[in-house]
């Protein structure tokens, strides 16, 4: 028998790999300023002493355990401190609202809840009442806590000493437990977020993550000296695959920032070997380079754009592996010694032997600019009901408009319909209560993902829409409305932050814009312009030009392509307000809820189509603290020329 | 804690405050509040010692305060505050100013620091460690290294706030600390403010506008005007006085 077929569940890899070395660092956490470091040693007996703790507060076989927090090495152990019982984690979004996490409570039927500071404990006081499965929460962070007197409130550290009695009267409990665990059983319950509806809970087994992160680290060549920093939302599968199931498989270093407000410093110092980021995050870094070069003296300006037209030239084909000639050769290094190192070291991407980006289409101007720089950076298409992984480009076959070819073990095919159908060792067991989601979603293995796509010539994949989503244009040429597709081309504006168009059986595309406070107002005081908020820089004339020129754009590169020509946006405005997860706007993990937005907004939408050019919006807005207000606003409607197709011969 | 007895005091022919007579209490939240110039902030330099009354005396911990003390040596038995108008140093990061409020603390020569040797170095790195357990508190780890003068309002304010709690005082003066901020902001002040009461055990003072928080937050209330202490109690008793409706709170507040 192969010896990592033993090692089927989390709890007995971390038994194995702790037995192997001992004093190899695990885990480090930046706390009170300074990097603290764990070994798997201090790791094991963190988690062994939690795992006793659960044991004596009665978790059983099955129970399901709440994990809510930033990443802390703690709620990590937590997970696994669960899994050592045979109980199944459920992690949240930690920036949800009470409702939202009443609701996932609820469905999921948690016993217990390990949490991190006093804002998540207020949470779960606020929707106790409507979850009378939920027994026990404890917290990491005591701070804040003091005259809390909940009888089912505790502190971590506290259940770690209970955890340590336990086992020293049950000395062989834990363990039992840990041998009892198979591959086929359920690890853990991902709730997606979804863009409508309810959350859906993924159940994922042990075999399902584990055979999936396994491949993934044999086809990228993931190392045990890797370093990665585990920053994006535990609740979320790829922090999930990242974090937890490829630092088991692999014994790299997890490094967890000291807040979230401090992850681009804590990069910085850390400097990952592997890591991912969603688009938005590879944008903001490239924003800020662009905004505090503008800023730059006009030497260094000169030299950035100089070696950065290189770098485009030249960067991509050498990280290919491809020749460039004696000349490009010198002058790339040189501008490595130059521009590029110091910039890398700056953003803390120097040591990057492998980055992702995943969850939603990159700029190819963004993707091109990293790539250039000479950082591995590769695109994944994966989902949660695929242990993450179905797509990635493989080393030297990295295009901006493919998502790559698939991993290891998983089969890929596309429906009549068009749809993207995948079928691998990853694949879900289903949705936690809800036949009729699994049904519609899994049928003999194979997985519908609802992205419209296709397998071009070479075997990779290319996505281009939710497959719900595309439709026609109500136009005369029933022109194809892919609202994704251009939704995306117009976010590659550094200007513009999110869109969200209109045209399925309209006589036209029309769009909502919310511009990038940072960049426009960057861009505004380099001007002169003053302004007070998001609602008064949105609604000034220029910020309109300026977004018309970038909308013209993305127009000029639509009437190149015969199909999309019809989609060109004739009208738009810049909403009033930022569309705010809080608001129930945008997913947790950012995504537009087209539908939504269109029926809170179906005024806006309206006038979209109608003749007027200004209008008057009064909206609902909901405070951090969960107060709500009112934010009136004027709102302009411009129109954009379309673009004239080139005449195709 | 802390007794002001009898307190007068007057800038030429302006009486700032005439016979004002406050007890501040360990473990208290106290909140002063009054009209514009009722005497709030003198009343807050006089706690501090920036002025000594004409008439009246301070007695802080049981002993009465001499009239010679500056109010350096005031700030070394335990009594900080923060300022109406921020009052940090704009060119210097974060760190560098919280690790300003560690200077009474500081017991190292001049030569010993310049040359970062010995008990200077020990020295210096206690107080870091200190620093980081307020920065931590109050959740500003990441503009640690960067500029206050580059910082928005709010931002500021918590920084001044974090350098008169890394003087470790006993007491400590709130010189309106929530003027100016966002309902969010506001929020998390308070939650601030609470947590320096329980988790440091400070006596906290502050002047406030915002009726709302000063409900919310305080223990008791002191409210002030034209120099004269009209009422002092719990926030239910002085919401419903006469006097204070009249002078400050309006009728309108009274009946919502």
């Amino acid at each position: 028998m192969p010896h990592d077929s033993v090692l089927d569940t989390f709890p007995k890899l971390l038994l194995d790999r702790t037995r192997q070395h001992p004093d190899k660092i695990a885990m480090r956490e930046k706390d009170l300023g300074i990097w603290q470091t764990w070994t798997w040693r201090q790791m094991y007996d963190e988690v062994r002493a939690l795992a006793g703790g659960l044991a004596a507060l009665g978790l059983a076989r099955g129970d399901k355990v709440a994990i809510i927090g930033d990443n802390r090495p703690h709620l990590y152990w937590a997970m696994m401190a669960t899994q050592c019982l045979g109980g199944v984690p459920v992690p949240l979004y930690q920036d949800a609202v009470a409702e939202e996490m009443q609701f996932v409570l609820e469905h999921a039927e948690t016993r217990f809840a390990v949490v991190e500071d006093q804002e998540q404990v207020d949470k779960l006081l606020a929707v106790q009442e409507c979850c009378p499965k939920l027994e026990t929460v404890i917290y990491t962070d005591p701070r804040g806590l003091r005259h809390y007197s909940s009888p089912f409130l505790h502190a971590l550290t506290t259940v770690q000493e209970h955890g340590r009695r336990f086992e020293a009267a049950h000395p062989a409990y834990v363990d039992e437990q840990i041998a009892q665990g198979r591959g086929t059983d359920l690890a853990i319950m991902l709730y997606t977020s979804g863009t409508t509806g309810r959350p859906k809970g993924v159940m994922l087994s042990f075999d399902n993550i584990l055979i999936t992160a396994r491949n993934a680290v044999v086809r990228e060549g993931l190392r045990d000296d890797e370093e990665i920093l585990a920053y994006l939302p535990m609740a979320w599968v790829g922090d999930h695959i990242f974090s937890y199931a490829q630092f088991y498989c692999a014994d790299f270093i997890v490094n967890c920032p000291e807040s979230s407000d401090t992850v681009l410093q804590d990069l910085h110092e850390i400097g990952p070997t592997y890591f991912f980021a969603p688009p938005r995050i590879w944008e903001n870094i490239l924003t800020t380079v662009m905004i505090r070069m503008e800023d730059a003296a006009w030497l260094k300006r000169q030299m950035f754009h100089f070696f950065m037209g290189v770098a485009q030239r030249v960067g991509a084909r050498k990280l290919a592996g491809q020749s460039v000639g004696l000349r490009d050769t010198l002058l790339y290094a040189l501008g490595n010694v130059l521009v590029y190192g110091p910039l890398k070291d700056n953003l803390g991407v120097r040591r990057i032997r492998l980055a992702y980006t995943a969850g939603e289409a990159i700029g190819p101007e963004i993707f091109t600019f990293y790539r250039s720089l000479g950082i591995n950076v590769k695109q994944l298409y994966g989902m949660t009901e695929a242990s993450v992984f179905v797509c990635v480009q493989p080393d030297g076959e990295v295009r901006a408009d493919t998502v790559g070819t698939p991993m290891p073990e998983v089969e890929v095919k596309i429906s009549p319909e068009g749809e993207v159908l995948f079928r691998s060792p990853g694949v879900f067991l289903g949705y936690y209560k809800n036949q009729q989601a699994t049904a519609e979603t899994l049928e003999d293995g194979w997985v519908r993902s609802g992205d419209a796509g296709y397998l071009d010539a070479h075997g990779h994949l290319k996505i281009i829409d939710r497959a719900r989503d595309v439709s026609r244009v109500g136009d005369a040429n029933r022109s194809l409305f892919a609202p994704r597709y251009l939704e995306n081309k117009l976010k590659f504006s550094p200007f513009i932050k999110e869109a969200v168009v209109y045209g399925q059986e309209r006589p036209f595309v029309g769009a909502f814009i919310n511009i990038d406070l940072g960049a426009v107002g960057n861009w505004a005081e380099r001007r002169g312009l003053a302004y007070t908020s998001y609602t008064d820089l949105a609604a000034r004339p220029q910020v309109y030009a300026l977004i018309q020129g970038e909308i013209a754009r993305v127009n000029a590169s639509l009437a190149d392509d015969p199909q999309m020509a019809g989609a060109q946006i004739r009208r738009f405005l810049i909403l009033h307000k930022e569309l705010d997860p809080d608001d129930g706007e945008l997913t947790r993990t950012r995504k537009v809820r087209r539908r939504f937005v269109a029926e809170k907004y179906a005024t806006l939408v309206e006038v979209l189509y109608g003749s007027d050019d200004r209008v008057t919006v009064e909206t609902q807005v909901i405070f951090e603290d969960g107060r709500s207000g009112t934010l009136k606003a004027e709102l302009l409607i411009r129109d954009v020329a379309p673009e004239t197709p080139v005449a195709v011969a | 804690m802390l007794q002001a007895q009898h307190i007068a005091l007057a800038f030429g022919a302006v009486q700032a405050l005439s016979d004002v007579s406050v007890d501040i209490h360990t473990g208290e939240i106290l909140a002063i509040i009054g009209p514009n110039g009722a005497g709030k902030t003198s009343l807050l330099n006089v706690i501090n010692g920036v002025y000594y009354p004409q008439r009246g005396h301070i007695v802080f911990q049981g002993v009465e305060r001499s009239k010679r003390l500056r109010p350096y040596q005031v700030a070394r038995q335990g009594i900080a505050r923060t300022f109406q108008n921020v009052a940090l140093f704009k060119g210097m990061s974060t760190l560098d100013n919280l690790m300003t409020g560690r200077v009474l603390h500081m017991h190292t020569g001049l030569l010993s620091q310049a040359l970062y040797w010995g008990r200077a170095r020990r020295d210096e790195e206690q107080h870091r460690a200190y620093v980081e357990t307020i920065i931590d508190f109050l959740e500003i780890e990441a503009i640690r290294k960067t500029p206050v003068g580059r910082l928005p309002y709010g931002l500021q304010k918590r920084v001044e706030l974090g350098r008169a709690l890394a003087a470790e005082p006993v007491l400590l003066l709130l010189d309106e600390p929530m003027a100016g901020m966002n309902v969010e902001e506001k929020a998390d002040m308070c939650r601030y403010i609470f947590d320096i009461r329980d988790e440091f055990g400070i006596t906290c003072v502050l002047i406030e506008h915002d009726m709302g928080v000063v409900m919310d937050i305080s223990d008791r209330l002191v409210v002030l005007d034209y120099g004269r202490k009209i009422a002092d109690g719990p926030p239910d008793v002085v919401r419903t006085d006469q006097a204070v409706i009249n002078a400050y709170l309006g009728v309108a507040y009274a009946d919502a």
